[in-house]
């Protein structure tokens, strides 16, 4: 009897497995489990893992407190729209706004140094996109996403946006420069 | 009861039709086929706009029609022709009258206003919100009204098959024993899709009812959640579904059985119990959300479900090689395969919807479904490079490839242009596995996902992608065009013989028996070293080496980048 047909033994399920396929079951197994522990295993040895801080914001507290940092840290303007370049000293809070359809400021930061980098939406779901790293991640509207991050190489990238956002999508990329 | 005038007997097959559930596995294939050619036509479009040196479409048109081309495909193409297979293996395999035709025929209806709600919503320009539809933006209401008809339609062909394999079984129809491992497989399928189409309404309703202003208020974030136990879990329907193909086809061409009931049957299981929540994989670098409730939902402590089909991957080409094998080509390692039907495209499509599903999608699928890799590949080019060597190089070539075996035996056609038929999976097959791969390697090198111009024309800064990202994108252009060519050549074949060809002649004997008889093989006697199948073996060795090699070079690629805690 084939595949399109009942089993010709009624109690199948006391025949002997075939011995390729008990060997196979067990190697599924024993990669499945490595797989496993290498989640949490990144989490104790790795040094790429989401801190997963996050907490429910407004559009209006979390604009507020990027503006504090703008108004602190700004030590030049870029573009005809005079887009401030932030920087913050390191090991400081900093933050980053993506809007339609903008990032908004510029950071810039230190090679080798620790920010905790808030992150959120001022309206729809966007994705921040470090490139050329290419580091993603999900940036939810209501929600304050903190990372640790620790640049370790200097240059200027841009943060591309990499979840749909309407009609201006591909215009919204922004930078963050490391010294 | 039926009467014996409601049934057909195939001459050449033998199998038993139901005439109400023969028509209605018609329509819903033909309306399958409707669809996947509208969206491989959008897939075109959208394939030469990403191709930078041709950008074919403005930004409008390639989000309003990457929209209709998702939904399209990934949803209304697959799940009619689904509703046909849950049909064909419940009613036509335990040679059963259908349940409630009636009902089926309202599901049917109902997906079909449903389908067409959707795009007409969406030609209209208000809702190009991609397949998605991530909350807080928003499409007009007759969006979500289409897809709401569409899933309820869907559910009531699941309970028409459920109500079938009930009668069958109170009517004895296929004698005492279990179900067909086929039907087993669609059950697994049709119980996944009940979980599925119950996500969609759970969030699809109240979207619907946000839009039109009942509810204030909708949380992105749960609505991703949520949306991706649909989203995802209707991947696992085709998953479940292409594998109890891949498995008739073994059967029809082959007369194969499984190497051992026991083995595949707890297999599609493994898939209903491990399954479920695969949104999990989708919100891996969301915030709010624990890595303890990530690193268990993409896994579920053991990734059974990877391992339910590494054993599909298995046992099915096993099943084949056993028969071949017991038909005397028992020499060496692969001479069951050289001998293999090459120029049958119901076989030559299976077979290639395998390797593409296992190496290309599978592989892909587990290692950016890894908490931290995810990292490097969310939202890339990457992610729609894995899905479609799971959805079309898998699912969707896997019921290309039954569909040839359907035309002479549910349609009674002979297939027309047998040339161009036998050509037609290597076609399709080889452009997707390249416009896949290619892909994939964009994505690795950062280009995203839906988005319609990485040179970024009017932006305020700018920003080059690497120069092999770039000639990745030309060749996966290529590719396009090479799988469109293959996709067309399928519906020329199809729907030139289902409503042109010449009627089936039963007189006429093909030179291949449309359905092969069964064989009954002694394990013992075949293979060699005590290994029955050792051709699989190597096979699947094969295959394990390539997926520990790939998932360890994502993890040393991920330990370059910034550090992030």
């Amino acid at each position: 009897m084939s595949t399109l047909s009942s089993p010709s033994e009624r109690v199948w399920w006391k025949t002997p497995v075939e011995r390729v396929e008990l060997l196979w079951v067990g190697i599924a197994l024993v990669w499945g489990i490595i797989m496993t522990i290498m989640m949490p295993y990144w989490h104790v040895v790795g040094k790429q893992n989401l801190s997963n801080e996050a907490y429910r914001t407004t559009p209006e507290a979390f604009a507020k407190k990027t503006q504090a940092m703008v108004d602190q840290y700004t030590v030049r303007t870029e573009t005809e729209r005079q887009f401030p370049v932030v920087a913050p000293p390191a090991g400081s809070d900093v933050y980053l706004i993506a809007r339609l359809w903008d990032w908004w400021p510029i950071l810039e930061l230190e090679n080798g140094k620790s920010y905790r980098l808030h992150l959120t939406s001022m309206d729809w779901q966007h994705g921040f996109s470090l490139q050329p790293e290419n580091i993603n991640v999900q940036v939810v509207p209501g929600y304050e996403m903190v990372i640790t991050i620790t640049p370790n190489k200097a240059g200027a990238y841009t943060v591309v946006c990499n979840e749909y956002c309407g009609i201006g999508h591909h215009k919204m990329i922004g930078k963050i420069y490391v010294k | 009861m039926a009467t014996t005038a409601e049934f057909r007997t195939c001459p050449d097959t033998g199998l038993v039709f139901h005439k109400p559930a023969e028509t209605l596995m018609k329509l819903n294939a033909v309306a399958g086929i409707v669809f996947l050619l509208v969206g491989g036509v959008l897939g075109l479009m959208l394939g030469l706009t990403r191709w930078p040196a041709v950008h074919l479409l403005p930004a409008d048109w390639f989000y309003l029609l990457l929209t209709a081309h998702g939904l399209g495909v990934l949803v209304f193409w697959i799940i009619f022709f689904e509703i046909a297979v849950l049909y064909f293996t419940s009613s036509t395999l335990l040679k059963c009258r259908l349940a409630t035709p009636r009902w089926a025929w309202l599901g049917f209806i109902l997906m079909l206003i449903g389908s067409i709600t959707t795009n007409v919503a969406i030609f209209q320009g208000g809702s190009s919100v991609m397949m998605t539809s991530y909350v807080p933006m928003s499409a007009e209401p007759h969006f979500y009204l289409g897809l709401i008809l569409f899933a309820v339609g869907a559910l009531i062909g699941c309970f028409v098959f459920l109500g079938t394999l009930v009668i069958a079984r109170a009517e004895r129809t296929y004698g005492e024993g279990s179900l067909p491992l086929v039907t087993f497989g669609a059950l697994t399928a049709c119980i996944i899709a009940i979980f599925t189409i119950a996500s969609g309404a759970i969030v699809l309703i109240p979207t619907l009812l946000w839009k039109i202003g009942y509810i204030s208020y909708m949380d992105p974030l749960v609505y991703r959640v949520i949306w991706w136990a649909f989203g995802h879990s209707s991947q696992q329907i085709n998953v479940a579904a292409h594998i109890a193909v891949w498995y008739a086809i073994a059967g029809v061409v082959f007369g194969a059985k499984p190497l051992s009931e026991k083995v595949s049957r707890m297999a599609f299981l493994l898939y209903i119990l491990f399954l479920q929540l695969a949104s999990a994989h989708h919100i891996l670098v969301d915030p709010g959300i624990s890595s303890e409730w990530k690193i268990f939902n993409t896994s579920y402590a053991m990734y059974l479900a990877v391992m339910a089909s590494m054993i599909h991957g298995l046992t099915v080409p096993g099943a084949i090689e056993a028969a071949q094998r017991h038909k005397g080509f028992n020499k060496g390692l692969f001479e069951w395969l050289r001998k293999a039907p090459w120029g049958n495209p119901s076989f030559s499509g299976m077979f290639l919807s395998l390797i593409i599903f296992g190496f290309l999608g599978g592989i892909s699928g587990v290692v950016m479904g890894t908490e931290q890799i995810n990292l490097i590949i969310h939202n890339t080019l990457y992610v729609p490079g894995h899905f479609h060597a799971t959805v079309v190089g898998g699912t969707t070539l896997a019921f290309m490839a039954l569909t040839y075996w359907l035309i002479p035996v549910l349609f009674r056609r002979e297939v027309m242009f047998p040339g161009l038929a036998k050509w037609q999976p290597y076609l399709f097959g080889i452009g997707m596995s390249g416009f896949s791969l290619f892909m994939m390697g964009a994505g690795t090198l950062g280009i995203p996902r839906r988005h319609w111009d990485i040179s970024f024309s009017g932006a305020l800064f700018s920003h080059d992608f690497p120069a092999t990202a770039q000639l990745l994108l030309g060749v996966m252009g290529i590719s396009t065009i090479l799988a469109v060519i293959g996709g067309a050549a399928f519906i020329i074949v199809a729907v030139g013989s289902v409503f042109f060809g010449k009627r089936k002649d039963p007189a006429v004997k093909f030179s291949m028996p449309l359905i092969a008889p069964s064989v009954t093989v002694d394990h013992a006697r075949i293979g060699f070293a005590g290994v029955a199948v050792p051709g699989t073996l190597v096979l699947a060795l094969v295959f394990l080496t390539a997926f520990v090699l790939y998932y360890f070079v994502n993890w040393k690629y991920l330990s370059s980048v910034w550090g992030l805690s």
